[in-house]
């Protein structure tokens, strides 16, 4: 199959992806960076701008696609990864970015994510986890805290919170990162990575949402604290994180623990090294459940293993029955079998 | 009309019911008539009727699986009213057929199976052989399983695997009755069973000791022939509907140079049509099986975007799953084209029974002002053309179309003539040409009002379409009323001007007659037999049997003018005669409404049309 990365330069910037539309997200909201962040990966990746499609369902962060001037299609709620997944199969050349939220993707759509996951289509997903509904003004969603008071949980929510990066690897996900959108720098060398990775790479943005859900993600992402709550993670480098890289993370019996460097004998040689492209998630898993003040969120590439796409599968099929298959015509198949002739 | 010589009489036409249960072969069992039927060049239908569970408890009534044949040397529309000769193979499947079968029909039973342990499984209460309750019919009552357990004494075969044959001794003796050539029926066996030579021989060995056991008892007082029936010059083969779909959709891949991509959930009685298209990788057709109705309908819609010829199929509820994707195929003008095989509803309703009641549905079953093309497809065979058609008329004029089939159509069978794919019409997709100067992507063509197919990919046509309301001409998002009103209406115009671009409707029958009853879809060859048996009977009547229902052929009004009285035939409780009186309120409509989850016969409809004549 064609390789969707064009070795050749293109000769491509930031401006060619800037749509001539208002960018109608509220001041402050974390999508903006976002936004800035895909326009500074996509000139890098080598691919035609034509070769572009952004995908999306419904919700504040699926407006994604009028704000790019690449093809795009503005889906109906939670099925995004439906209709991106057609557009791939049916032509694997294009790179396909699909926007989604945590209300599209792990409510309503949440059977799609899944198996999206699992299906594995050479598409990236951006999941804005803001962990409430915006647009329809605050209400909870399937990543909002329990216990959290909301417009339709007044005496707090009453149901425990899907975890995004766990559901991605209990659905057989072969790619997963997360990133904060207080962090361009981040957002762009990690969406970089999922472009490159073949196969669903699904990247969790801790987003803000200013307006109903403002600092949701603050222990992770406000400058005083964030030093002691991110872990970026980066394949063959044990797990190092603080202020002055002091602490890290050792794997204790069956369960994850944060450690201090030259305390109780601790020497860098105990933490645990990430290998992203180990096929067993058990690490994995534990890594996308840290979450503070316990321990620091993982950022970075969490898990990212090699397997073959499902449109790559479907194409050789293709290939192989165009050459095996006694039908080279449609008027073979509608004469095979049993017939008659009348003179 | 009969003429008798040397036993042989000369019939016009017959209709057999081969009945068993579900583990009794009886779906091949025809099918195996069906073939020798077409070599012995009869026109002829058949439809199975089979329970909804794969093993219905042995035995019992709920597992009675039959198929039926209706063949002659005339034009054969249905699969027939009354079976005139009934293949029972155990109790249950006597009982479960007795009313479908003529007052005066032949019964070809295995007395072997008529236990009493079997006659009471079947609720039966005496055995119905010798209870007189079979009075007027000449009952064949042979010992099959023993006589197949003798037929095969020879070979080295348990008998275990002998029994599975004696649905063959049924068809040997049915091949005597009808002076049937076995030519057809051994090659089968001997493709069939390729790697088994002993199977082949076994059911050789079977199948002539039937033919063989009818002729030395004398079963039949006659035997019978049909002569070939007048078919045209050509090459025929049997198809069902939902087959006939699949290649249709396949030949119209090919008549437009695009790539077929279909994502589909499974459910009866559409899942056929999702596994064929899944068989045919070689012409490059893409077969998703989603994970629900929705994904099915929206990765075809990715698709559809992506440049491929985009199909769903479903059934009722399916269809009510996929109402909002629907409303986004209307709001992005892509193509589309849904087959929704009608089954009884509402909800889970009638799974294995056809019916006519998604027409509202199709119609009307969206959020908004949401038009699309609502086609029907009318026999097995037009399931091939209708296909056809539907993608022709969605690429063309950029619009979702559904294809309505129902469940008879899907799974009943009739005389296919193979149509060249070069002498099909060509389908041309509008496709935008990379740097188009001129391209917007709400730009309309003048005749049809379609909009151009931009496909990612492409140089110089980057776009962004979607759910939100699009501005006239630049498909920018827009809130302006005076544009939604505007865009309201073009999608409705562009819909209805599809009239322009397709056949008149047509009449059969007497055209000065002041009575006509209408149809749609599923119910043609029904209406149609009924119809032609009232013209040779003497009696003035007309048919008009709708294929399109949105946008009506323009000439549907003109026809209703002619007419005095107006009757409507439908298998649901009057979803067509009721759009009918919304879009053509002057004229008086009658209505003729069954809803069973059977089709109609030829025997309710002329009575119900000669009533009708005499008002």
């Amino acid at each position: 199959m064609e390789s969707i990365i064009d070795t050749a330069k293109l000769e491509l910037t930031k401006k060619d992806f800037e749509s001539d539309q208002m960018v109608k997200w509220c001041p402050g909201c974390g999508d903006h960076a976002i936004l800035k962040s895909v326009e500074n990966v996509f000139p890098e990746l080598g691919i035609a701008k034509e070769d572009f499609v952004v995908v999306s369902g419904i919700g504040c962060s699926s407006r994604f696609p009028y704000y790019m001037n690449t093809y795009g299609i503005h889906g109906i709620h939670g099925r995004a990864a439906a209709l991106a997944t057609g557009i791939k199969i049916a032509n694997p050349k294009l790179s396909v970015w699909m926007i989604t939220g945590d209300g599209d993707s792990m409510a309503i759509g949440g059977n799609h994510f899944i198996h999206v996951a699992r299906r594995n289509p050479d598409i990236n997903i951006l999941l804005f986890n803001n962990k409430i509904y915006g647009l329809t003004k605050g209400q909870y969603s399937p990543t909002t805290p329990k216990g959290s008071k909301t417009k339709t949980s007044p005496q707090g929510s009453f149901e425990q919170p899907f975890n995004p990066g766990e559901l991605v690897m209990g659905a057989r996900g072969k790619f997963f990162a997360r990133v904060v959108d207080t962090n361009i720098k981040m957002m762009t060398q990690v969406f970089s990575e999922a472009a490159k990775h073949k196969g669903a790479s699904i990247v969790e943005i801790l987003a803000n949402c200013v307006i109903f859900n403002n600092k949701i993600h603050g222990l992770i992402t406000s400058r005083e604290t964030k030093v002691d709550n991110q872990l970026f993670l980066e394949a063959g480098k044990p797990m190092r994180f603080g202020k002055d890289n002091e602490k890290g993370i050792i794997l204790n019996g069956s369960h994850l623990e944060v450690v201090t460097i030259g305390e109780n004998g601790i020497t860098e040689d105990d933490l645990l090294v990430h290998n992203p492209e180990r096929e067993d998630s058990g690490i994995h898993i534990m890594l996308a459940n840290m979450m503070p003040p316990e321990f620091p969120a993982a950022l970075g590439v969490i898990r990212s293993v090699a397997a073959p796409t499902v449109e790559e599968l479907i194409w050789d099929s293709i290939e192989h029955e165009k050459e095996v298959s006694p039908y080279k015509c449609v008027d073979d198949l509608l004469n095979s079998g049993s017939t008659w002739s009348v003179d | 009309m009969t003429e008798v010589k040397n036993k042989i009489i000369e019939l016009k036409n017959a209709v057999i019911r081969f009945a068993g249960d579900s583990g009794d072969g009886m779906q091949l069992t025809g099918n195996l008539f069906s073939d020798s039927t077409a070599f012995a060049g009869n026109d002829f239908a058949t439809f199975p009727d089979y329970p909804a569970e794969i093993r219905a408890p042995q035995g019992t009534v709920a597992g009675v699986s039959g198929f039926q044949i209706h063949f002659g040397s005339n034009d054969i529309h249905t699969s027939g009213d009354l079976a005139d000769v009934l293949v029972a193979m155990n109790p249950a499947s006597l009982k479960a057929n007795m009313n479908w079968i003529t007052k005066d029909a032949i019964i070809i039973v295995d007395d072997d199976a008529f236990t009493e342990k079997n006659i009471t499984k079947a609720g039966y209460e005496d055995n119905p052989l010798s209870d007189g309750s079979l009075n007027g019919h000449l009952v064949v009552n042979g010992p099959i399983a023993t006589l197949t357990k003798n037929a095969v004494s020879e070979l080295d075969i348990d008998n275990k695997s002998a029994q599975k044959s004696k649905n063959m001794f049924a068809l040997g003796m049915i091949f005597y009755m009808f002076n049937r050539d076995f030519t057809k029926t051994f090659s089968f066996f001997e493709n069939k069973f390729k790697s088994k030579p002993l199977v082949v021989e076994a059911n050789k060995l079977v199948l002539k000791a039937g033919y063989h056991y009818a002729d030395t008892i004398e079963a039949f007082v006659n035997t019978y022939k049909i002569d070939p029936a007048p078919l045209n010059k050509g090459t025929y083969r049997n198809v069902t509907g939902n087959l006939a779909t699949s290649w249709g959709l396949l030949a119209a891949a090919e008549r437009s140079g695009l790539k077929l991509f279909i994502g589909s959930y499974p459910i009866t009685p559409a899942t056929e049509i999702l596994q064929e298209l899944a068989k045919h990788k070689q012409f490059s057709a893409i077969s998703l099986q989603a994970e629900d109705e929705i994904a099915g309908i929206v990765s075809t819609l990715g698709a559809s975007f992506a440049g491929a010829l985009p199909v769903t199929s479903t059934s009722g509820p399916g269809l009510s799953l996929k109402s909002e994707a629907l409303g986004l195929a209307v709001m992005t003008e892509l193509p589309l084209v849904v087959v929704d095989v009608q089954r009884g509803g509402p909800s889970t309703g009638l799974p294995t029974k056809s019916e006519q009641s998604d027409l509202y549905q199709a119609l009307f079953g969206r959020n908004g002002e949401a038009p699309l093309i609502v086609l029907a497809a009318s026999s097995p065979s037009d399931c091939f053309y209708s296909a056809f058609e539907a993608v022709k008329l969605s690429v063309e004029h950029m619009t979702p179309v559904i294809l309505l089939t129902d469940g008879s159509l899907a799974n009943g069978s009739e005389v296919f003539k193979i149509p060249k794919v070069s002498d099909l019409p060509k389908i041309y997709p509008p496709i935008v040409k990379e740097n188009d100067p001129h391209f917007q992507s709400y730009k309309r063509d003048e005749k049809k009002l379609s909009r151009p197919w931009a496909i990612p990919g492409t140089k110089g046509l980057r776009h962004r379409i979607g759910g939100l309301e699009k501005e006239n001409i630049t498909g920018n998002v827009s809130h302006s009323p005076e544009n939604h009103q505007l865009m309201s209406k073009l999608r409705e115009e562009k819909v209805e001007r599809v009239s322009n671009f397709i056949v008149n409707q047509d009449i059969i029958g007497n055209p000065d007659a002041d009575t006509l009853v209408v149809s749609w879809g599923g119910t043609h060859g029904v209406m149609l037999t009924a119809v032609e048996q009232l013209l040779d009977e003497g009696h003035s009547i007309a048919l008009a049997h709708f294929k399109h229902i949105k946008p009506l052929p323009k000439n549907a009004g003109e026809i209703f003018s002619r007419y005095e009285k107006i009757l409507v035939c439908e298998i649901n409780l009057g979803q067509f005669v009721n759009y009918l009186r919304m879009r053509l309120p002057q004229f008086i409509y009658k209505q003729y409404n069954k809803i069973q989850g059977l089709p109609f016969t030829v025997a309710e409809l002329k009575k119900e049309f000669i009533a009708l004549l005499n008002e």
